[in-house]
């Protein structure tokens, strides 16, 4: 009886081991989503202070067509450049309800690099103009910026060319 | 005399050209107080609609929609509720699809078809077929919307409130207030106000 005991003590504490570095594995993994409202969003996007780092700003959403089919280029773009010193922020505006069923495995599947932040922050009329006074509030849209200057469009884009075009002028800056 | 009256000329030309230019620079939707032009579009019970329709409206909801958009999705109920508070005080709800079905095979007039009985849509909803509606407007997302009233002039133009996403925490009903604004004689306050939403779907 006290062998069985053991046993199963052995199986299942063994057992138990296994599947704690397997969830400490998924951790790892996990990408990492900061969900904060525009007013804590805003230090982080291109911050005057910070001459050194271009800033490429994404807005897009999981559920939002011509966002996905960008993102690749934006993705060979930051691979390309961090290195140059280009940094990629993401911001997503799915529902905060998705954050786990449908964000966090969008970013694991496209092996997202980039500092992603959901926007949980319904006042849109507010901070839609402050991101830029031109922004109607369709996805997705871009802001190229660094140490104060920027350029924002509201567009997809169609290659990474077209995004190294915009990125030039600031990184030679 | 005859320098004069070449300089006037001349002054008028460049006038002429200066106004066309900043015309052609300000993308060419509508802004608040311009009258918006009418269209007949195909509704999704097959017959065509148009503003000139509506004997003695009150005035004209034109809502740029879809099926797919979530941020649509979100406030399709809402606008169950205005056609149903507002057309029997005259005015009327026109939804209109613009996007492209061959980039958006959902937002196709079949699934419009669906979507309108899945949802018993009490209002018409209607095809931007050749996509040459939606530039006039200068509508960019849906959903967009256009307030105009009986001339129709737009008198308003944006989000119907301001939580698209939860309507259980709307504090400001936008449309809603310029529509009661609007009957009392007076200007709607905000004119214009923002929201995010998906682009107008067009073939690249």
């Amino acid at each position: 009886m006290k062998t069985i005991i053991f046993l199963l003590l052995f199986f299942t504490s063994g057992h138990l081991l296994g599947l704690d570095s397997i969830t400490d594995k998924l951790k790892i993994e996990e990408p990492e989503v900061k969900v904060v409202n525009f007013d804590q969003l805003s230090p982080y996007l291109c911050p005057d202070s910070d001459s050194e780092t271009t800033y490429i700003v994404n807005f897009f959403a999981t559920w939002c067509k011509p966002c996905v089919d960008e993102l690749p280029y934006f993705l060979e773009l930051h691979k390309n450049y961090r290195e140059e010193g280009l940094h990629f922020i993401l911001i997503s505006l799915d529902f905060p309800q998705h954050l786990e069923s449908r964000l966090k495995p969008f970013l694991t599947e496209n092996s997202v690099t980039a500092e992603v932040f959901l926007l949980d922050d319904p006042a849109a009329n507010d901070w839609i103009p402050k991101v830029d006074e031109s922004w109607s509030g369709a996805i997705p849209a871009t802001i190229v910026c660094r140490g104060g200057k920027s350029s924002f469009y509201e567009k997809t884009f169609h290659s990474t060319d077209e995004l190294i075009e915009l990125i030039q002028p600031y990184l030679n800056q | 005399m005859k320098n004069t009256t070449l300089s006037f000329i001349l002054f008028s030309i460049m006038f002429l050209f200066a106004g066309i230019q900043l015309h052609a620079s300000d993308g060419g939707g509508l802004k608040i107080g311009d009258v918006a032009p009418d269209f007949s579009l195909k509704n999704i019970d097959g017959n065509y609609v148009s503003m000139s329709d509506y004997e003695d409206a009150a005035g004209f909801i034109i809502i740029f929609s879809c099926n797919h958009c979530p941020f649509v999705v979100a406030v399709e109920d809402r606008m169950i509720a205005l056609h149903e508070r507002y057309a029997p005080m005259g005015w009327h709800l026109i939804a209109i699809n613009p996007n492209d079905p061959t980039v958006v095979p959902d937002d196709s007039f079949e699934k419009m078809i669906e979507r309108a009985q899945e949802k018993n849509f009490p209002f018409p909803y209607v095809k931007d077929v050749g996509q040459k509606v939606f530039p006039q407007y200068g509508a960019t997302r849906t959903p967009h919307v256009f307030l105009l009233d009986s001339d129709k002039v737009v008198r308003y133009i944006g989000a119907i409130d301001d939580n698209t996403r939860d309507e259980s925490a709307v504090q400001e009903k936008w449309l809603e207030n310029a529509i009661a604004r609007i009957m009392r004689g007076m200007d709607p306050d905000p004119l214009e106000t923002r929201a995010i939403g998906c682009t107008i779907k067009v073939q690249e």
